[in-house]
């Protein structure tokens, strides 16, 4: 396959439920080859659906689906082996050993059962689970069993790995290994597609991002040009020494919270080093910054707003 | 997929589905040899023995092919329709549906899980059998094609009430109310030629009459039916029960909204 060819080309898909509900608007979006692409949006916007459709859990009402140029509905066979998927919800039998569940995966695949296995055992002790292979999903904590999802997804090799929302109720500690992981099956060269409630997620791994709002596709562009769109931006600066009253600097809008805390907003298309330039001449030295807010959070925020 | 590749995922699911059932033998093989050797020791000696001979042949001797066959249609049925409904319960059915899996390698897949489970309870009951009575076996492919051929179709049907469950009473109530009342009528105890003329002619329209009845035939050469008629009955409901499922599974029925 050409690499112009998009691992994901959705057009016009349109999703309505029996009882009427239309999820789906006739929505179209692609995701090159080698992305790591976010698929944003509130609560029953209709990213689980997108998802959905595209794995075949979920029939489509209209629209065209292609996996690296294969359709989802004529070549459905070479489609679905190019897709890993990382479900929202666990879904594994719960009486089944690991070992056996991530096996059985290849073979629905049509892999060999000695190839299988070893397969299964690579994939389980990337994933940190290759001494739990004797147990069973209901003995797992739930980042076990979050890596056991990426585990039986990653068992056929597939090019493009859908995520949805993989870090969901995980510890801080899990959910940065489990991004490092992903970064490394990003540049490993695989083309990753991730839902996420946490936006700051979405900003630390993704190059591009589409938002999706009442069964519409409202942003699709990429995380840096998205991100320009924050006409401003307000830091807090923590100072090496106290102050007492807040500096005049012309091209920002200054809030003290105390006398060694400051809110910075930065004034249209001023940078910060000409603010802290002003900084240095009030002899005002500064240890520290950081961001008031997610800048993704709050864009996504006023966008979802409208 | 390949042939092979397909063959590989039909292994599979088989493997899986022999697996589950064995883990938990004493839940889905001990429990029909126990309620078949109560049967036996019931039915068969202590009132079968006040019985005069049905047909040329003891009591015992004419219920045991009928038993054998209640325990295969109600264990291939059982084994599918909780597997296949647990599968959706739990949503694992999903590893199958993202899968290049065609939809006909995922029914055959539960319907030789089914058959396996039917014909290994047949062979314990069987060989339980052998306790109360010298077995005869008079036509023995005859035997094999109708076990198996009564396995794949009550499996098929296991697998078409599990696409229509919500619940796991759903399940229950297809085989209460209707395989059960339909097995104990379906001329396991009694030959039809018994029966009045009315309850004979409704006879004719369970399916399970003509599956004892020819299994019958196989094993002690005693039928009220034509054999040939009665396979091409059993055929065609296996043929009508396969095209049902592939179509509801084709269109998502049940499993994908």
């Amino acid at each position: 396959m050409s690499k112009q060819t998009p691992a994901l080309k959705i057009e016009n898909l349109v999703k309505r439920y029996k009882d009427g509900f239309q999820a789906l608007n006739g929505i179209s979006f692609n995701v090159k080859q080698g992305d790591f692409y976010a698929l944003l949006g509130p609560n029953g916007a209709g990213k689980s659906t997108t998802i959905g459709i595209i794995c075949s859990l979920v029939n489509k009402t209209s629209g065209n689906v292609e996996i690296f140029g294969y359709n989802i509905d004529s070549d459905f066979a070479k489609a679905k082996r190019l897709i890993g998927l990382v479900p929202q919800e666990f879904n594994f039998n719960s009486f089944e050993p690991i070992f056996e569940i991530v096996k059985n995966q290849a073979g629905y695949y049509g892999i060999t059962p000695n190839i299988a296995k070893g397969k299964a055992e690579e994939t389980l002790n990337i994933l940190g689970l290759w001494e739990k292979r004797k147990n069973t999903p209901r003995e797992l904590s739930g980042g076990m069993k979050r890596r056991l999802m990426i585990a039986r997804a990653l068992i056929h090799d597939p090019q493009l790995l859908i995520l949805d929302e993989p870090t969901a109720g995980v510890d801080i500690e899990i959910r940065r290994s489990m991004w490092e992981l992903l970064q490394k099956l990003n540049d490993d060269g695989r083309t990753i597609i991730l839902t996420t409630h946490y936006l700051e997620e979405a900003e630390y791994l993704c190059r591009n991002i589409g938002i999706i709002n009442d069964g519409n596709i409202i942003i699709d562009t990429s995380l840096r040009d998205f991100l320009d769109q924050l006409k401003k931006e307000t830091f807090i600066l923590y100072l090496k020494d106290s102050i007492s009253s807040p500096p005049v600097i012309n091209d920002a809008d200054i809030v003290v919270y105390d006398e060694k805390t400051l809110e910075v907003t930065p004034k249209e298309q001023q940078t910060l080093e000409k603010i802290f330039l002003q900084f240095a001449q009030l002899d005002i030295e500064i240890l520290s910054m950081r961001n008031k807010s997610n800048r993704l959070e709050e864009l996504f925020m006023n966008l979802v707003k409208k | 997929m390949t042939i092979q590749e397909k063959l590989i995922a039909l292994r599979t699911l088989f493997i899986k589905e022999i697996l589950r059932f064995a883990r938990i033998w004493v839940q889905t093989i001990v429990p029909s040899v126990v309620t078949v050797a109560l049967y036996f020791t019931i039915f068969g000696k202590l009132i079968g023995s006040q019985l005069s001979d049905v047909k040329g042949h003891t009591y015992m001797d004419f219920i045991i092919p009928g038993m054998i066959m209640m325990s295969m249609i109600t264990n291939s049925y059982a084994n599918v329709v909780s597997s296949f409904y647990s599968s959706k319960f739990q949503k694992h059915i999903e590893e199958m549906l993202v899968s290049p899996m065609p939809n006909y390698i995922i029914i055959w897949g539960y319907v030789s899980g089914g058959v396996a489970r039917g014909l290994s309870v047949g062979i314990a009951v069987t060989i339980t059998a052998t306790f109360f009575s010298d077995l005869q076996f008079e036509n023995i492919v005859l035997l094999m094609v109708v076990a198996l051929l009564t396995c794949i179709l009550f499996s098929l049907a296991g697998f078409i009430n599990a696409i229509f469950a919500n619940s796991f009473d759903d399940i229950s109530l297809i085989p209460t109310f209707v395989l059960t009342p339909l097995t104990y009528l379906g001329g396991i105890f009694y030959s039809i030629d018994m029966l009045p003329d009315l309850w004979r002619s409704v006879s004719f329209a369970n399916p399970i009459l003509y599956m004892v009845d020819t299994f019958r035939a196989s094993m002690i050469g005693v039928n009220d039916i034509n054999i040939y008629i009665s396979l091409a009955i059993i055929i065609a409901f296996v043929v009508v029960l396969y095209t049902t499922a592939i179509v509801l599974l084709n269109r998502g029925t049940g499993i994908r909204s």
